[in-house]
């Protein structure tokens, strides 16, 4: 089956996910007290990141439907597993007519279709995006928590948070950008800053005084010569917006830059397989520092 | 040597014959008054001898390639249309432009179709802020510039206040006897009989008489034509005709 | 006055050129980034220069030359103050042509398809905008077929963007309606503007026909222009011009029709005048408009068309406004 992805959806889940939105949606009430539930029977995750973190929690049989996102390989790490799961396009009908007895959404999950869902009185727990590795830690233990899974949620904070601490990368920092369609990039305050941080390169982004996500015009980027660019890959079918990834002038500083690397599902949700992503900056990295 | 030569030329409208196997031919030095009720086929006869409207016969102008033509031919369409508001003097000009460009003869033709028409103290005027009357005069000076042996005009008078109207017929008058031809077909039939060297009467696409003034404009073809009867009379500033009446 | 017109207005366009090109996000001292432009080693500075500010601006001068043009050359040949590429819908179509290349991957298996698709898609409107509406000058029926044509073709294009798998090509609908010239690259210059020249160099060819056509069809066909011709240069070189712009930079409107609006009273309406005088003026506007999306907005991609369109929408019905007394 082919993935056709509607620009909303998307755009919610790789685009602002990644790249955050700031502290006030992060620290956002998650409603309802899993922990006073009986663990629910039949969960039906309607956000990429929860469909993940669902997917690495859940008890055999407890998850019954997936988004559709999460079969598409440019933005979901587990599309092997997702395969063996109930599609669903996130509308109210669709996933009320699943009698879920728990819905798990995003925070930027249409608010029509949770008010439509918790109306007709199923149960929605709202998972705000991560914007930061703790809030990574957190989101685990938000799912883990309303799916009754609390051992298997902490197991996986410990294994995360032990593995992010072995790929550190001590010492100088590097100039390194991220660069997406439409001049996008992620500034101070993300995810991807952290990470970048993380395994020993600075953000010229955020020093360009970029608050989350935002456009860098690519004559600032040029300017800023990083020695690292990390792009996006890009989908099928063209667009303008992603032509700029293969502008002159940005193939000629990816020339000059020792690294260049592309982002990937590994990149989008706060799952261990950030680790991944993780992994492979702090290689990029002490193969930097060789070369040099 | 014929400057228009019509050979059964029709032009249909539709199925329905506008101008119906009309044979005419046109020397030099003519002044042709081309006459008719309204509807009888004088401007499709007009556009169809230029090639301007598909037609069966032949028309010795519309076998001219259009370059060729507009060194053979002028013509003055109905209505005064002017799209853009340019000077008299560059609308005039336009009637240089199937000639070889040359500035010093260009504007020597302007200047001389200007002073024929009386519009020297329009030149630098804007050509659509003219009155009605101005325009005609203006595009039948643009005509002249084209500098042809044959002008066909299509209602070139109308419109016109009563001194302007001879002043044009008396125009066609010199061209015709700088040995030019001038074809136009005209609604005055008084102006027709005093300035025309020759008329020619259509009816329902027929040409019906074909000749002097006096032997066109008989009692019997006013009455057949026009349904009018006139009044003539011959006074020493030339003949004078007058329709006087309805016959039916 | 006249004669003045054409040097200052050249004059104009080199000094926007100049300032198109000192204009970006990037701090560049002045003499810094003019000598950057023909430096050979390739610093971050002769890379902003060479690779993204020149680019811009060339294609600024070529794009509004040839809305500009094209516009000059459809009122003349349409005997109507109306016409223009963006309004009755070549624009549109342009672009419609540019997305299907580009989502069918066409454009991307053999690089012209993007200007030709563009170019084809400029041709169809533009040919049946001028059979519709003629050179009779009538409002009504160039109105009425722009609406259909740009209806049509706009709504065709959002489809194709919606229904491509790209999750972006949504959110260029926009681009494609409104143009925008940012992040171009000089592959943009060498893909569109030999189309653009050579359109431009055909639409200058019918400068004296359309004089002739002042007069009207039938004056200037006895004139000797030959209007079947003449309308096959119209057609192809407004496409050509018009779909290479369009390919590259999105449909940009109101150029075509404010430029000739403004300049017909300095070149005393002659249509062959305004054809050089309006190149130069669109030009000048398009360059402009993009050095002021820059000043206004520059962190974000500002689009072309929001300007143009600030100034043009009212010029517009002004124009309407006048010729609704002579119609009437």
């Amino acid at each position: 089956m082919s993935v056709f992805v509607p620009s909303s959806d998307l755009i919610r889940a790789a685009v602002l996910v990644l790249f955050g939105a700031g502290a006030a949606w992060a620290e956002a009430p998650v409603p309802g007290d899993p922990a006073q539930d009986a663990a629910p029977s039949r969960v039906v995750s309607i956000n990429l990141c929860t469909d993940q973190l669902a997917m690495l929690l859940a008890a055999p049989g407890q998850l019954i439907s997936v988004s559709h996102l999460a079969l598409d390989p440019l933005s979901s790490s587990m599309v092997e597993q997702a395969a063996g799961y109930v599609q669903n396009r996130g509308g109210a009908e669709q996933v009320y007519l699943m009698h879920p007895d728990l819905v798990l959404a995003g925070t930027y999950t249409a608010t029509a279709t949770v008010e439509l869902l918790t109306g007709l009185g199923v149960k929605v727990v709202q998972v705000p995006p991560a914007d930061t590795l703790a809030q990574v830690v957190d989101q685990m233990r938000v799912v883990g928590a309303a799916l009754g899974r609390h051992a298997e949620a902490e197991a996986m904070v410990t294994r995360f948070q032990s593995d992010l601490a072995a790929l550190a990368v001590p010492g100088d920092k590097a100039p390194a950008a991220m660069y997406y369609p439409n001049g996008y990039t992620a500034g101070a305050g993300t995810l991807s800053d952290e990470i970048l941080t993380l395994t020993g390169f600075h953000n010229v982004a955020g020093e360009a005084g970029l608050t989350g996500g935002g456009i860098l015009p690519l004559e600032r980027l040029v300017m800023a010569a990083p020695k690292m660019i990390v792009t996006s890959t890009p989908y099928p079918g063209q667009s303008r917006s992603e032509e700029i990834l293969t502008h002159p002038a940005l193939r000629a500083v990816r020339d000059k830059a020792a690294r260049a690397r592309m982002s990937d599902a590994d990149w989008v949700c706060g799952t261990p397989y950030l680790l991944n992503a993780v992994r492979g900056m702090a290689e990029a990295r002490r193969a930097l520092e060789s070369t040099q | 040597m014929k400057l228009l030569s019509l050979n059964a030329l029709t032009v249909r409208r539709g199925e329905c014959p506008v101008v119906d196997g009309v044979t005419l031919s046109v020397g030099p030095g003519e002044c042709v008054g081309l006459i008719g009720p309204n509807g009888a086929g004088k401007t499709s006869l007009l556009r169809g001898a230029l090639g301007l409207l598909p037609h069966e016969g032949t028309s010795n102008l519309s076998r001219m390639a259009p370059a060729a033509r507009a060194l053979q031919a002028a013509f003055l369409p109905q209505g005064h249309d002017i799209a853009w508001p340019v000077s008299v003097e560059v609308l005039v000009s336009l009637g240089r432009g199937p000639h070889l460009r040359n500035d010093k003869t260009d504007a020597a033709a302007v200047t001389r179709a200007l002073a024929r028409m009386g519009l020297e103290s329009y030149r630098h005027r804007t050509a659509t802020q003219l009155s009605g009357g101005e325009q005609a005069r203006v595009l039948i000076a643009r005509c002249l510039a084209q500098d042809t042996p044959l002008l066909l005009a299509d209602e070139p008078v109308a419109g016109l206040d009563p001194e302007a109207q001879i002043k044009t017929m008396q125009v066609f008058e010199g061209l015709a006897r700088e040995g030019r031809t001038v074809v136009a077909s005209i609604h005055d039939l008084g102006l027709a009989a005093r300035h025309c060297t020759r008329l020619v009467m259509l009816q329902q696409g027929r040409l019906v008489a074909d000749g002097a003034p006096r032997e066109v404009l008989t009692d019997e073809n006013l009455a057949k034509v026009f349904g009018v009867r006139g009044y003539h009379a011959e006074t020493e500033d030339g003949p004078v005709f007058l329709p006087m009446g309805v016959v039916r | 006055m006249t004669r003045a017109l054409f040097p200052l207005m050249a004059a104009l366009v080199g000094l926007l050129f100049f300032a198109s090109l000192l204009v970006g996000p990037a701090a560049l001292g002045l003499g810094e980034s003019l000598s950057a432009l023909f430096r050979g080693e390739g610093g971050p500075v002769v890379l902003v220069m060479q690779e993204i500010r020149l680019p811009r601006a060339v294609l600024g001068l070529l794009v509004g030359a040839a809305l500009g043009l094209s516009g000059a050359a459809m009122q003349g040949f349409l005997r109507n103050p109306l016409a223009e590429p963006g309004l009755v819908g070549v624009s549109s179509t342009a672009a419609l042509g540019a997305v299907l290349a580009l989502q069918s991957g066409v454009a991307a298996a053999f690089a012209l398809a993007l200007p030709l698709a563009a170019l084809a898609g400029a041709g169809v409107s533009v040919l049946l905008i001028l059979l519709l509406a003629g050179p009779r000058g009538g409002a009504l029926s160039l109105i009425l077929a722009g609406i259909a044509i740009s209806a049509l073709a706009g709504a065709l294009t959002s489809l194709v963007l919606n229904l491509s798998p790209n999750p972006f090509a949504a959110m260029e609908i926009v681009y494609w309606m409104m143009g925008s010239l940012a992040d171009r690259s000089m592959e943009h210059v060498w893909l569109a503007a030999p189309f653009m020249a050579l359109g431009m160099a055909v639409l200058l060819a019918t400068a004296r026909n359309l004089d002739a056509l002042t007069l009207g069809e039938d004056a200037a066909q006895s004139l000797g222009v030959d209007l079947n011709r003449l309308r096959l240069m119209v057609v192809l070189g407004t496409a050509a011009a018009v779909g290479a712009s369009v390919a590259v930079a999105g449909a940009v409107g109101f150029v075509g029709l404010v430029i000739p609006h403004l300049l017909r009273p300095l070149v005393g309406g002659r249509p062959s005048l305004l054809l050089p005088a309006s190149a130069l003026g669109g030009a000048a506007m398009l360059l402009a408009a993009d050095i002021a999306v820059r000043v206004i907005a520059p962190d974000q991609d500002l689009k072309l068309g929001v300007l143009t369109a600030l100034v043009g929408a009212p010029f517009f019905l002004h124009l309407i406004w006048r010729l609704r007394g002579v119609e009437a």
